[in-house]
């Protein structure tokens, strides 16, 4: 099905979710590390609106933002497991939720991540309530998909990996097992599919770059505010 | 619009995402029954219907769950009967094209209008106006590759950017008027420019293009709800 080649870095959110897709449709992919700090020509070429990872190359045709190409790898590799369902009226709920996770739920929590005092907990707050909104999405079923791993598990999976990341480098709890007992549930299941466990971030490696990028987004806010942090 | 439609469409004449919906029906040639809604004061019908955003449109199809989001009802509309009027092309590649460019529409072009509507101080509202002019150049590009020399970004005939897009014309043009600024320039981008002309007068458009009076009401209910950043 011909070359593929995948722009990311280790410790998006965003590219991750593409890295499981291609791992669970058994595509073979070349990896291209981006440093985003000192983002390379071919980034900035593929890439020249938004200039962000993750970006798909399929013999040589880019293909950007996250959902754009989840949609794009479920219908180019379609003989193999499929990620969103087949029915009209599923395939808009997935959509849905999809979108509100990437529109309201993780920029929330990133918020909640590179803010502190007031600004922090308020923040914490408004990611809280939208997470209340997820636990409902998995009543009933064991995957956001419902029996088995698909779409909507990819574009939450960040919650497996990254909550407890932010926990740890910013200091707040975010996926307290009473007030989610679903989600929590489901990180489990999730976290032990065989490709995910397989293709998990260093847990250790993500903690230091996570405290080291919330020391430099902290600054960078009090720098442009004028005050000393 | 039919009476006692299994399609019925939530909405308000003067959101361009609705405009967006009603196109779509009505190139598809699907009856549908409008229900109005007053922004001012949110019926229990549609906060039942969409709980979690509380905005129009919302697409009630039959006893099915409601539908919410624009772009999603449209991909609904095709998949839900793809023997209709397509809007998404057959092939994977172009598709993918479409979907981010709807993406891009909806995220940085279109809410550049409601910075400038909500921005007062004059370099402010120049440096909002200054983006518009990178904005339409990238959409001026993208309208160059899609239509491959045809009159719309589907080609011959209007299809999902024609739609996503062309919602906005009637209320970017009220907006220019307020603001002394021309988005659709001809000089500056005349294959938009002719394009935005074209999928105006277009009767599946046209017939949902709401008039002056509609757009100043909205605006002015935009101004009490989401007001300029100085008030």
């Amino acid at each position: 099905m011909g070359e593929v080649k995948l722009f990311w870095t280790w410790s998006s959110p965003y590219a991750q979710r593409i890295a499981w897709a291609l791992k669970l449709k058994g595509v073979e992919y070349e990896t291209m590390y981006e440093d985003l700090g000192n983002k390379s020509c071919l980034l900035l070429a593929y890439n020249p609106i938004h200039k962000k990872v993750p970006v798909l190359l399929h013999n040589g045709t880019p293909i950007c933002e996250s959902l754009v190409i989840l949609e794009y790898i479920d219908e180019t590799w379609n003989t193999t497991t499929r990620l969103l369902p087949e029915d009209p009226l599923a395939r808009a709920t997935t959509r849905f939720w999809a979108k509100f996770n990437d529109d309201q739920v993780l920029p929330s929590a990133f918020q909640a991540y590179v803010s502190k005092g007031v600004e922090q907990e308020k923040a914490k707050n408004h990611t809280l309530e939208k997470i209340d909104v997820v636990e409902k999405q998995l009543t009933g079923k064991k995957f956001f998909s419902g029996e088995t791993l698909g779409f909507l598990d990819l574009v939450f999976g960040w919650i497996a990996v990254y909550l407890e990341i932010i926990e740890e480098t910013s200091g707040i709890k975010l996926l307290d097992k009473e007030r989610f007992p679903l989600i929590t549930a489901w990180k489990e299941n999730f976290s032990r599919v065989p490709v995910i466990e397989e293709n998990w971030p260093d847990k250790e490696m993500l903690i230091c770059k996570y405290r080291q990028m919330r020391e430099y987004f902290i600054s960078k806010a009090a720098a442009s505010k004028g005050t000393v942090s | 619009m039919a009476k006692h439609s299994e399609i019925k469409l939530i909405g308000t004449p003067a959101s361009p995402f609705v405009n967006r919906v009603q196109f779509a029906l009505n190139l598809k040639s699907i009856n549908y029954e409008d229900i109005e809604e007053n922004l001012a004061c949110k019926s229990e019908l549609l906060l039942a219907s969409n709980p979690v955003y509380k905005k129009v449109p919302v697409l009630l199809h039959a006893d099915k769950p409601p539908i919410c989001e624009s772009q999603i009802i449209i991909d609904y509309l095709d998949e839900m009967k793809p023997d209709l009027y397509q809007l998404l092309p057959p092939v994977s590649l172009d598709r993918a094209n479409c979907r981010f460019w709807a993406t891009y529409i909806d995220t940085k072009f279109y809410p550049l209008y409601d910075e400038l509507r909500r921005t007062t101080n004059k370099a402010g509202k120049e440096a909002i106006k200054e983006q518009m002019i990178e904005s339409t150049q990238l959409l001026e590009e993208a309208f160059i590759k899609s239509s491959n020399g045809k009159t719309y970004f589907g080609g011959d005939e209007v299809r999902y950017l024609d739609v996503v897009l062309g919602c906005f014309i009637r209320w970017i043009k009220y907006s220019d008027e307020l603001h002394d600024f021309n988005t659709f320039d001809e000089v500056r981008i005349p294959k938009l420019a002719k394009w935005a002309k074209k999928v105006s007068s277009h009767e599946a458009l046209k017939s949902v293009t709401p008039g002056t009076e509609t757009l100043a009401n909205i605006f002015g209910l935009l101004n009490v709800y989401r007001p300029p950043y100085d008030q």
